[in-house]
């Protein structure tokens, strides 16, 4: 291993080497800086022992031989271990003393440690934010693994959206190398490391709501009608409803269109969104047959508190909250028992509300 | 650069198992290490086409979908999604179940792309669906006293998805293997609901021309075909209707000699992978009969 870091040192000298405060400079004479020392005039062979061991020089290997070159995947393994995007110039003392304690981050509901292996070589680590030290977690090494952990929620139901915050519990990896851990993460949030690049670099694609709907064919080419170019309530409700961090880790970016920005607020997530997605887009679809609907009146006796029940029972499945709700709590809107009672009471043997019909007779 | 390869699937809101064809395959190929990178995306799921090939770090790209067909999803969706500068719906040259590849470039990260035909229209499919047969009746030298029913959808969804599955069904009955061969619909003439109405052996395999099992495949064929009135209380292996043996074998796309055509359709497109294809067949103990 020593040879290896070593070697590669000796063979880049001569193009020079600037990098986390280390300098290498030389073809057959060089010189060999840091922080800390500043050596001139060095042969090979006294090149050579002075980067053995050097933290300053397996550094520069971990990140220049080791680590995925990809600038995405680079810039985001600087990110998990807090060390600036650019190379940088002072001491890597204090990273370095971190590292041996570990340097933890999140990336949604992904906590990432990060800490210091032989030969400047990183391991990483990786669990859900929720879980902690008296946690019982099943332990993985493959990355491959995270694809079969991220479908199920911790109910064993299905995960259309990976971003949703219900990934599910139980879980770490550890020992893990840069590559893996950028693959791991990739299975749990797709695409979300090159999008979040993009993003710091200035040129994230966006594409906004409407120019992504006039994309669309086939089934959801309908979604086009919704929009006549008379305001764009509609739209704040799609995102009100789909795209708040209640449902979506992503930051939604996508407006109306360029020149309007929805009201909604777009989430804190770390990584953004960079247009509707597939699961939107197949809501918009029914949202927009929904919307076209026209209004009817209709006549219902209920008392003040069977409407509350029923505004508290909308807002318990709109929010996730009915599976909370315990058995015998019938104060609550969407108890079970109570929400019987409301049916028993208030419904006809059609399931009709007050026996009212849907359509006109 | 490395190349990579990526298998372009429906994937599902609703059905957890819609995606596990592209990812078993998907993982099959890893095994091989033919390619430094697979990854797989979805119509439905995550990473969605439009976003995929960013996550790819190679210069040149074999894009498989896996499709059945050639049509809406192969020529619309998925070079549209991907962003493929240059395409039109000739690029292929196809006649429905003739495509082969076409050399493109992504507009959204300049990679190369060799997007390749749907893994359904391709000849090696046919092998598959013999491999089904086998697989489900559990014996590798099946053919002699059984018919063979290829499934699909009919021309109402897809002009092409009819055409690939009487392709296939022309192409089995070639090899002279099985007794009879039929190619039934869902929803046309010949209909799978007459399934034992086709064939006079007793004894009928009855192979779906889809990638992923689901809906169609689990509920509506079963219950057509009377394997049974409610598909939720299942079937023997074979079940008995009409004085036949039904030997039903669920979508074939879950057999794992796809990954197999998976390979070839890379290999069209100037992949040089023939040991990992020699690899896929003999895991999948494919019999040494194939055409070439």
């Amino acid at each position: 291993m020593t040879s290896e870091y070593v070697d590669a040192l000796v063979e880049t000298a001569s193009d020079g080497i600037s990098f986390d405060g280390l300098r290498v400079a030389g073809d057959g004479e060089y010189t060999f800086e840091t922080p800390a020392v500043e050596l001139t005039e060095l042969s090979e062979a006294a090149l050579r022992d002075v980067a053995a061991g050097s933290p300053y020089v397996t550094n520069w290997y971990f990140w220049h031989a080791q680590t995925p070159q990809k600038d995405d995947r680079w810039a985001f393994l600087r990110r998990v271990e807090d060390a600036p995007l650019e190379s940088e110039t002072d001491s890597i003392h204090d990273r370095y003393e971190a590292l041996d304690d570990g340097v933890t981050t999140t990336w949604g509901q992904l906590e990432i440690t990060v800490t210091l292996g032989t030969a400047g070589q990183r391991e990483y680590s990786l669990s859900h934010v929720a879980d902690g030290a008296d946690s019982e977690l099943h332990s993985y090494d493959e990355s491959l693994q995270a694809r079969e952990l991220a479908r199920l929620d911790d109910d064993g139901r299905y995960r259309p959206l990976k971003t949703a915050p219900t990934l599910g519990t139980g879980w770490e990896f550890s020992g893990l190398g840069p590559e893996a851990l950028v693959e791991a993460v990739g299975f749990f949030y797709p695409a979300t490391i090159t999008n979040w690049h993009r993003e710091q670099n200035g040129n994230l694609d966006v594409s906004h709501w409407t120019e992504t709907m006039e994309r669309q064919s086939g089934i959801y080419q309908v979604v086009t009608t919704w929009d006549r170019g008379e305001g764009h309530e509609h739209v704040e409700w799609v995102a009100e409803s789909c795209c708040t961090d209640s449902q979506c880790l992503k930051r939604r970016e996508w407006q109306y269109d360029e020149e309007r920005e929805l009201e909604t607020h777009g989430g804190d997530g770390v990584f953004p969104c960079r247009e509707p997605c597939s699961l939107v887009i197949s809501a918009a679809r029914k949202f927009t047959k929904l919307d076209a609907e026209p209004t009817h009146s209709y006549e219902f006796e209920l008392t003040p508190s069977e409407k509350e029940q029923l505004e508290g029972l909308i807002d318990a499945v709109a929010e996730g909250r009915v599976g909370e709700i315990r058995e015998a709590d019938i104060g609550k809107d969407a108890n079970r028992y109570r929400t019987r009672f409301l049916r028993a009471r208030r419904f006809d043997e059609d399931s009709q509300l007050c026996g009212v019909p849907t359509e006109e007779e | 650069m490395p190349d990579a390869l990526v298998i372009a699937a429906h994937g599902s809101h609703l059905n957890p198992s819609s995606s596990a064809p592209a990812f078993d395959h998907a993982d099959r190929i890893r095994e091989t290490g033919a390619f430094d990178e697979v990854r797989e995306t979805f119509w439905k799921e995550e990473p969605a086409f439009r976003e995929v090939l960013r996550t790819v770090d190679a210069e040149e790209v074999y894009v498989v979908p896996l499709f059945i067909s050639e049509g809406y999803f192969t020529e619309e969706i998925i070079p549209r999604e991907l962003r493929l500068d240059g395409w039109n719906t000739d690029s292929w040259d196809s006649d429905g179940t003739s495509a082969t590849t076409a050399t493109l470039t992504a507009a959204d990260t300049g990679q190369t792309i060799q997007y390749c035909g749907p893994v359904g229209s391709h000849d090696a499919m046919s092998d598959v669906i013999v491999q089904r047969a086998k697989s489900v009746t559990g014996d590798p030298d099946v053919g002699e006293g059984f018919g063979l029913a290829v499934v699909g959808h009919g021309t109402k969804r897809n002009e092409n998805s009819a055409k690939a599955i009487e392709y296939h069904a022309d192409r089995i009955r070639g090899m002279d293997r099985f007794d009879e061969v039929q190619a039934l619909f869902m929803d046309e003439d010949p209909e799978i609901d007459d399934v034992t109405g086709f064939f006079d052996v007793s004894d009928i395999v009855v192979v779906p021309l889809f990638i992923a099992d689901g809906y169609h495949t689990q509920e509506d064929i079963p219950e057509d075909m009377g394997l049974t009135d409610d598909y939720r209380e299942g079937y023997e292996l074979p079940e008995r209707v009409d004085g036949h043996d039904i030997w039903y074998a669920g979508a074939v796309g879950t057999e794992p000699l796809l990954a197999d055509v998976v390979l070839e359709r890379t290999v069209e497109a100037g992949a040089d992978v023939r040991g990992a294809i020699e690899q896929v067949r003999n895991r999948t103990r494919m019999a040494v009969e194939m055409d070439d």
